[in-house]
């Protein structure tokens, strides 16, 4: 995409996440938008500073240090616009994720319908839901008052009443809501969003009136059938916005730099997956995966439509316990090549917990840190599939959607000793299917962008367009019923040089295709034993043109879901091996 | 680069705000010297509510209740008072069913908060109340010794320390929890063995400080009501040699166990104190810094998790770790002499 108007056009991103902040610079260099830097500094929201001001400062510090660029003035502002010296920025956008989970009660009549969508709303943010108010659960109205005022969320969601459907239940709800808030003191009262039968919108409005803050958000079940969460999801960005500066100073700074407009990080991530799902295959959708210590984002877009997930109780940070707490130490264990008790594995959580900013030094230690990544992937996953679309294509039940391409970031995965590594921890966690590109996010560059685009969206578009971005492989997925060692798909390579080749994957094995970064090749694709490669079903092949990434052309033929031999040392030989294949 | 700062101090001014978690009473004033075990201030943080329906209990219309309600909003009441009534010839009356306070009535209902044991803020750590936060707490000042730790189970005791540990790599075991400990606050390594904790519980000890615990035993710990302080993390870690030296030497002294569970964004941290009288000037101790050559350093996590060492230099650019990962690095010396490079992540200052 071209812009047509390109004159004072540099844009300035700060990310404050819960352990590094980032400050990115994008400037238009030879007609084209082009990420130019990136400074890093610890955040600041946490004691002793308590105020995310002084990070900031310096990863903008450390920008100016990299690119000799002048961008805060000596009245300690941002300079803006740009001058002519080529000092400061023309446009400024901020994200967060920074912060204690808000905590939510979700509000709804039945429990599979309003009461689900309102939760599944909590969670398209930073939140997580501490209790529920529904019909079916048998609460007195003083329990319910007792609930509220013992929990003190930051947030209520009420959702119910599909259109034109039920009035006196939801009321009776926004009463209990009400009456709790009035015995709390001001300061402390939760703020309220009704995304439930519009017509009640006024009857809310009378009883919550002066006593909260509250918004009003579309009906997020407007018929039993039908769920529609992103006009609310707006709202829920706005409440995370406006809680999040009252709490942590500094934000509401943020906020103003940003024109009002700071955006909770995944949001901005998961505008950029929708974006992408546009122009790609509306056959597949576009997976996107944030794996950061805050939380782990799952942002699926399907020919335009968003799923997002945000996951808390998945960070690799101070949430990390919650791996423990939605699951066991053994689905930690069976990622990790080597011989490590339980004990040593819980040990680790809580000390990751305690120091979310630490680093392994050890190929041990490592290797359990990408464990965790995996399982905290891998729950995501499964997590936010509860809101992508019914209809949509897959290569069987329990199997990942069809996803092309697939994005990822996060530190476990940029810092990752090699891109092998960050390639197998992907294929390990996400275990795709069919043919997709799985692409690495280097310099967490995605939701700067998404922060971006309303104000910018050429920048966006040429940004993603460059080789900021890194794709690390095509990869390619038979998925057979036989036993390991069988062949089940034989492959004929035609590269650009016109050379061919031919040969037979077999299953339980990763190989790899040596074609060069950016290079294109002719790929036929003949399944044996009606093994299934995404292109129509089972025993169906063809012809496919793909282009090489960092790692070529990647053919996971383990099988779906991946299984690992229980055995420590025979794990740590296929570990290895797998490892080699993608480079080391 | 920014540092954190962990605390391990013969002699420092600390001041602590504590607050409750949301509105409440403040029962200290300026001035007043308190014990680490004394209430600054209480809150209803779970209320519990009755809602009574006096149509039914009058056998009355709904808009007819109202008119027999003999108490008003915000009048205490106690267990059997007539709340309505009487009606008719059987002179029907509705009753408090518990004692508390009216919160609203109309309608035909009442709602009465009752009356429950309120939420205790302790003072965490003796020392005078030099400032009230109205409706919300206090903040307290001191002059000691001060020991911060990286986990604790959420209670808050003091007593006279007595020191288990003979190196800083001991292991607490039952066998050490002798009956003369009772009443005492325990200075222990590593414990991993359940009976352990609850051994420390049936004497009773009045605290415990631990290097480092097995993160299994957290659940029990949490459960357990007596404070327990770890300084360094879970798994077998010895502790800090600063922390160690410290604490040994002030056997028998009364030490307030502060084992408030870490939360950065609300600045708590678990931390042990030993009020000490002293006429000199004492400052309060830095909580920020950057990492600069000669600082006294601890390391955070494997290898060399929970030793101490001096920052000799921090390395230009990204080096390259022993796993492969490339990061800001700093060369420390180890006490025994050793120099090793690690990650600055994996840093913070000890002063």
């Amino acid at each position: 995409m071209e812009s047509t108007d390109q004159s004072g056009t540099s844009l300035l991103a700060v990310d404050v996440g819960e352990v590094n902040t980032r400050a990115v610079l994008f400037d238009v260099v030879e007609g084209r938008y082009r990420f130019l830097a990136i400074g890093t500094a610890r955040t600041t929201a946490q004691a002793p500073y308590n105020h995310i001001g002084e990070g900031i400062n310096r990863a903008i510090t450390r920008l100016e240090d990299i690119t000799g660029r002048e961008l805060i003035g000596d009245d300690d502002r941002l300079i803006v616009p740009s001058k002519l010296d080529g000092s400061g920025i023309d446009m400024f956008v901020g994200t967060l994720s920074a912060g204690p989970p808000l905590q939510v009660i979700a509000v709804g009549l039945l429990e599979d319908l309003s009461l689900a969508s309102a939760q599944r709303l909590v969670s398209t943010t930073y939140a997580q839901v501490v209790d529920t108010l529904g019909l079916n659960d048998r609460k007195k109205p003083e329990e319910r008052l007792d609930m509220i005022l013992s929990q003190r969320p930051d947030v209520i969601v009420i959702a119910g009443g599909t259109e034109n459907g039920a009035t006196n239940s939801v009321i009776r709800m926004v009463e209990s809501v009400g009456l709790a808030c009035s015995l709390m003191a001001p300061e402390q009262r939760p703020e309220v969003l009704f995304a439930g039968n519009k017509a009640l919108n006024e009857e809310v409005e009378t009883r919550l009136g002066t006593l909260t803050k509250h918004y009003f958000a579309p009906n997020v079940r407007p018929a039993i059938e039908v769920e529609q969460l992103s006009p609310a999801q707006t709202r829920m960005a706005e409440i995370f916005r406006s809680i999040r500066s009252t709490r942590i100073p500094g934000v509401g700074n943020l906020d103003e730099w940003s024109g009002m407009r700071l955006t909770p990080t995944s949001t901005a991530f998961g505008r950029i997956i929708q974006f992408l799902s546009k122009v790609y295959d509306p056959a597949k959708g576009v997976l996107g995966i944030d794996v950061g210590a805050s939380a782990t984002t799952i942002a699926a877009a399907f020919d335009g439509e968003l799923s997002l997930g945000v996951f808390p109780e998945y960070g690799l940070g101070m949430g990390i316990p919650g791996l423990l707490e939605n699951g066991s130490i053994e689905d930690i264990q069976r990622w990790i090549p080597l011989e490590v008790g339980e004990d040593y594995i819980r040990d680790y959580i809580f000390n990751k917990k305690i120091y979310p900013a630490s680093l392994p030094v050890s190929t041990e230690d490592l290797a359990i840190e990408q464990a965790l990544a995996r399982q905290a992937i891998r729950r995501a996953i499964f997590a936010a599939e509860d809101g992508f679309p019914k209809k949509i294509g897959r290569s069987g039940i329990g199997m990942l959607p069809w996803f092309e391409p697939i994005l990822a970031t996060g530190s476990v995965l940029t810092r990752a000793p090699s891109v092998g590594h960050s390639l197998l921890t992907l294929l390990d966690a996400v275990q795709p299917t069919s043919i997709t590109t799985i692409v690495l996010d280097q310099s967490n560059l995605a939701a700067p962008l998404g922060a971006a685009a309303p104000i910018n969206p050429y920048l966006s578009v040429q940004v993603l367009e460059s080789s900021a971005f890194l794709s690390l492989a095509t990869v390619i997925t038979p998925i057979a019923n036989t036993r390991p060692g069988t062949p089940i798909l034989r492959l004929h390579v035609t590269y650009e040089s016109g050379d061919e080749t031919s040969f037979d994957i077999k299953q339980g094995t990763l190989e790899a295709l040596p074609i060069p970064m950016g290079e294109a090749a002719r790929l036929r694709l003949q399944p044996l034993h009606r093994s299934d490669v995404g292109m129509g079903g089972p025993g169906r092949g063809g012809s496919v043109r793909v282009v090489g990434g960092m790692l070529g052309v990647v053919i996971d033929a383990r099988g779906r879901p991946i299984r690992l031999p229980r055995d420590p040392s025979r794990r740590q030989d296929l570990y290895k091996k797998w490892l080699w294949t993608l480079g080391g | 680069m920014l540092a954190p700062v962990v605390h391990v101090l013969p002699m420092t001014r600390i001041r602590r705000h504590r607050l409750l978690p949301i509105t409440g009473r403040v029962l200290v004033r300026k001035g007043q010297n308190v014990s680490a075990v004394d209430v600054v201030g209480e809150a209803n943080l779970e209320p519990r509510h009755v809602l009574l329906d006096l149509a039914r209990g009058l056998g009355v219309g709904i808009g007819d209740a109202d008119r027999y309600l003999e108490r008003e909003a915000g009048e205490s009441v106690s267990e059997g008072d007539v709340l309505a009534g009487p009606v008719g010839w059987g002179k029907r009356v509705v009753r408090a069913p518990c004692s508390g306070k009216i919160i609203l009535t109309g309608r035909g209902k009442i709602l009465i908060e009752e009356e429950v044991e309120p939420y205790q803020l302790l003072a965490g750590l003796p020392g005078e109340v030099v400032s009230l936060i109205p409706g919300r707490g206090a903040v307290v000042e001191s002059i000691g010794a001060l020991v911060q730790g990286v986990w604790g189970n959420g209670q808050i005791n003091f007593g006279l320390l007595r020191v288990l540990i003979k190196k800083a790599e001991d292991i607490l075991t039952v066998d050490k929890l002798d009956i003369d400990l009772r009443g005492t606050v325990a200075f222990a390594g590593y414990c991993g063995d359940e009976q352990v904790l609850h051994a420390a519980a049936e004497l009773p000890l009045r605290g415990l400080i631990l290097s480092s615990m097995a993160a299994s035993l957290i659940p029990l710990a949490e459960e357990i009501s007596l404070p327990i302080v770890i300084i360094e993390g879970f798994g077998l870690l010895p502790i800090n040699s600063s922390a160690f030296n410290l604490l040994i030497t002030s056997d028998q002294r009364e030490i307030a166990v502060n084992a408030e569970k870490l939360d950065r964004y609300a600045n708590q941290r678990p931390e042990v104190f030993i009020s000490l009288p002293v006429n000199q000037m004492v400052h309060e101790p830095r909580d920020a810094t950057l990492f600069s050559p000669g600082q006294k350093v601890r390391i955070l996590r494997a290898p060399y998790q929970s030793q101490v060492g001096t920052l000799i230099t921090l390395k230009p650019g990204l080096e390259v770790l022993p796993n492969g990962i490339k990061t800001t690095s700093a060369e420390v010396e180890l006490n025994n002499s050793i120099k090793v490079k690690l990650p600055l992540a994996n840093l913070e200052v000890l002063e």
